[in-house]
């Protein structure tokens, strides 16, 4: 049971912007398969074309599941289009073997007009499930998408969330070999979402998944491994936990150039810099910093307001504590002091620390913003709060 | 692989960029097993459309006719009234140009159905990978149930004008067949094109209305002239004869030509079946991009 259901060799697709242009290439292209020549030649771009897929590889064996990751626009359905036979590539192979299931967008190959109970028969006689095996299931289908009667109404007055439910029990109860699986769950309440997780990790033990979600906590829980697309080409292949740090910092790429440095000082301090922080700090450890304030006079008491943002600059954890409870004063010249905090419990991302110093009436007298970023990391991928909490002990009494 | 793994018997499919041309032994058997799999979903989909296309009209299944028999009607008050003056003809006028009309109806019918069909199935057809013979079949079922309640109409309307059709009339099937299968390949073969571009489904109703004049079908074969020219090398005029003939009990003129016609238009259908085959991916390609 080890082997390679889905393989995908160098493939490349081009879209056409323009849509006269569009037509027209289509008639050539259509003129170039008619004598046999290869589709749209040796992949150089034609005007106003752009690579919407380019030079992807990759291979599933059975068991596997693979979240396919990247923004809007990214590549992601056009590669599934074409596993799924709807579309030609333009270069490269594809070799997919056994039954395909695939759920490829919204009321996804359904017949409007015919009822769902039709709309059944006809999608498994497409994919190859002989009648006897369909009269066995249909019941089955029935009752996971917990559609009930309307099951012989037509599809076209089904509600959105009634389709994908349709859908889904058929993609996924004729026991497909691959199952292609495209942004589908959005729509489903949570409960019958939590129900298609569930049966989808049945089903990954005897079929292999290819599974595109914006839901990173559960591409997170599911595939076994992720491809990135960016712009058409694959920016990460390979561990869950790294493909999704990838999606995120890709995400977060067009904001860092907003993360600078704010370092500002009101006399009588003269200067402020934190130090010795940690790049990369293991949610539930220890971590420390050293603070130097360098100040032409005596202030006494401050009040340090340490904050954690994410790149967006949401707050995510902050922490007001005041100096005098731990005994510490700002006196004139150099101070130099370290804090230490007990663990960073957020999620595995990556983060800015600010930190904010007023004296003891509440004035500002130094500012540290965005002066380090840090990456935490472990903790479970299925984390959707920012918060993680730090499981300490689970005995048996 | 060992030959005991079960996974060596699975299907492969694979998609490449090479023209499946390159491959024809494969894309013949391929085409034959999606034929035999599309099936069940033709049948439903003509079930369905047919249910749906009379369900909203007040006047339902009389619809059918209701075209034919007006244009007769008017060929009829236009012949008797001396506005157009047509030559004799060996049925009577009345006769002739109904059995004409509705004979043409099913070829067209038959004409538009390919097209017809894959642009109602565009939003199907870009999600769901199922057998594009489907939306061919399904057409062909169509216009062969509309041609079936249009015989109905026409043998009663034949008794009630007095004309009894003879032992010939057990090949007229043959001739509607006929009708239906050069109107679908040549429906087939506008397809493509017609999916890309809307100019065909816009050209296509002034084209024929053309070919109507030049076949006989309102006006019997002229013996002399350009026009005789015209109508002889017109392929749908043996069509529309001899399945005439057959009806009424004439015996039929042409009937190698008819023959020839038959046979050529068998082999335009296979060819145009291919170039459909080989296109769909293309066109769906930009029909949704």
């Amino acid at each position: 049971m080890n082997d390679t259901l889905i393989k995908v060799e160098g493939v490349s697709k081009k879209f056409c912007r323009s849509l006269k242009r569009s037509l027209w290439y289509g008639m050539r292209d259509l003129g170039n398969e008619l004598i046999g020549r290869r589709h749209s030649r040796d992949g150089e771009l034609r005007r106003d074309e752009f690579w919407a897929v380019k030079d992807v590889s990759f291979e599933l064996k059975r068991g596997e599941c693979l979240g396919l990751i990247g923004r809007n626009g990214a590549g992601k359905t056009t590669l599934l289009r074409m596993l799924n036979g709807l579309i030609k590539p333009d270069s490269g192979s594809i070799e997919m073997r056994g039954r395909v299931g695939a759920l490829i967008a919204l009321g996804a190959g359904f017949n409007p007009i015919l009822t769902g109970r039709e709309n059944i028969y006809v999608n498994a006689s497409v994919i190859g499930v002989s009648k006897e095996e369909i009269e066995e299931k249909i019941k089955a289908i029935v009752d996971f998408a917990e559609i009930g009667d309307f099951i012989d109404m037509p599809v076209q007055n089904y509600s959105s969330g009634m389709t994908v439910r349709l859908g889904f029990s058929i993609a996924t109860l004729l026991q497909p070999d691959i199952l292609i699986l495209d942004e589908v769950l959005a729509v489903g309440d949570a409960a019958f979402r939590y129900k298609c997780y569930r049966h989808m990790d049945q089903l990954l033990k005897n079929s292999a998944v290819i599974f595109v979600s914006h839901d990173m906590p559960n591409i997170g829980r599911i595939s076994s491994s992720t491809l990135l697309l960016s712009k058409g080409e694959i920016a990460f292949l390979g561990d869950t936990l790294d493909g999704i740090e990838a999606y995120r910092e890709l995400n977060n790429d067009p904001l860092s150039s907003n993360h600078d440095k704010i370092v500002t000082t009101y006399p009588p301090v003269k200067d402020v810099s934190i130090v010795g922080l940690p790049n990369e700090q293991q949610f539930s450890s220890k971590f420390s910093a050293e603070i130097i304030i360098d100040s032409e006079a005596h202030v006494g008491h401050c009040t340090l307001r340490f904050n954690v943002t994410d790149l967006s600059g949401n707050y995510v954890a902050s922490c007001v504590v005041n100096s005098d409870e731990y005994n510490i004063k700002i006196n004139r010249g150099k101070n130099h002091w370290r804090i230490g905090f007990s663990s960073l419990p957020l999620k595995a991302d990556r983060y800015m620390l600010r930190a904010t110093f007023t004296d003891s009436r509440g004035a500002i007298i130094a500012l540290w913003h965005n002066g380090h970023q840090i990456r935490v990391t472990g903790g479970h991928l299925g984390i959707v709060s920012n918060c993680q909490l730090d499981l300490c002990s689970w005995n048996t009494l | 692989m060992r030959p005991t793994d079960p996974d060596s018997a699975l299907p492969v499919t694979r998609y490449t960029a090479d023209s499946r041309l390159q491959h024809p032994v494969q894309m013949i058997r391929d085409m034959f097993r999606d034929l035999a799999a599309g099936r069940e979903l033709a049948w439903r989909l003509a079930v369905r459309d047919i249910r749906a296309q009379y369900r909203q009209a007040f006047l339902g299944l009389l619809w059918i006719f209701i075209l034919p028999l007006a244009n007769t009607l008017t060929w009829i008050f236009l012949s008797g009234s001396g506005i157009v003056n047509v030559a004799e003809t060996d049925l009577p006028y009345p006769v002739y140009v109904f059995t004409g009309t509705m004979l043409w109806a099913i070829f067209m019918e038959a004409l538009n159905a390919p097209l017809q069909q894959t642009n109602a199935a565009k939003s199907m057809l870009a999600k769901l990978n199922f057998p594009r013979e489907a939306l061919i079949v399904s057409g062909i079922y169509q216009t062969l149930f509309s041609a079936a309640i249009k015989i109905i109409l026409l043998i009663g309307a034949l008794l009630l004008l007095g004309i009894i059709p003879g032992w010939s009339i057990l090949l007229f099937p043959l001739g509607i067949l006929s009708l239906v299968l050069v109107g679908t390949a040549i429906g087939l073969m506008l397809t493509p094109v017609g999916i890309l571009y809307t100019d065909i489904g816009r050209g296509l109703p002034l084209v024929m209305q053309f070919l109507m004049y030049v076949t006989p079908v309102v006006f019997p074969m002229p013996k002399e002239g350009l026009a005789a020219t015209l109508f002889t090398l017109n392929p749908l005029s043996p069509l529309i004869l001899t399945t005439r003939d057959w009806l009424t009990g004439l015996p039929p003129d042409f009937l190698d030509y008819f023959i020839a016609v038959n046979l050529i238009a068998f082999l335009l259908l296979l060819v145009v079946w291919i170039i459909y085959r080989l296109a769909m991916p293309i066109l769906i390609e930009r029909m949704s991009a």
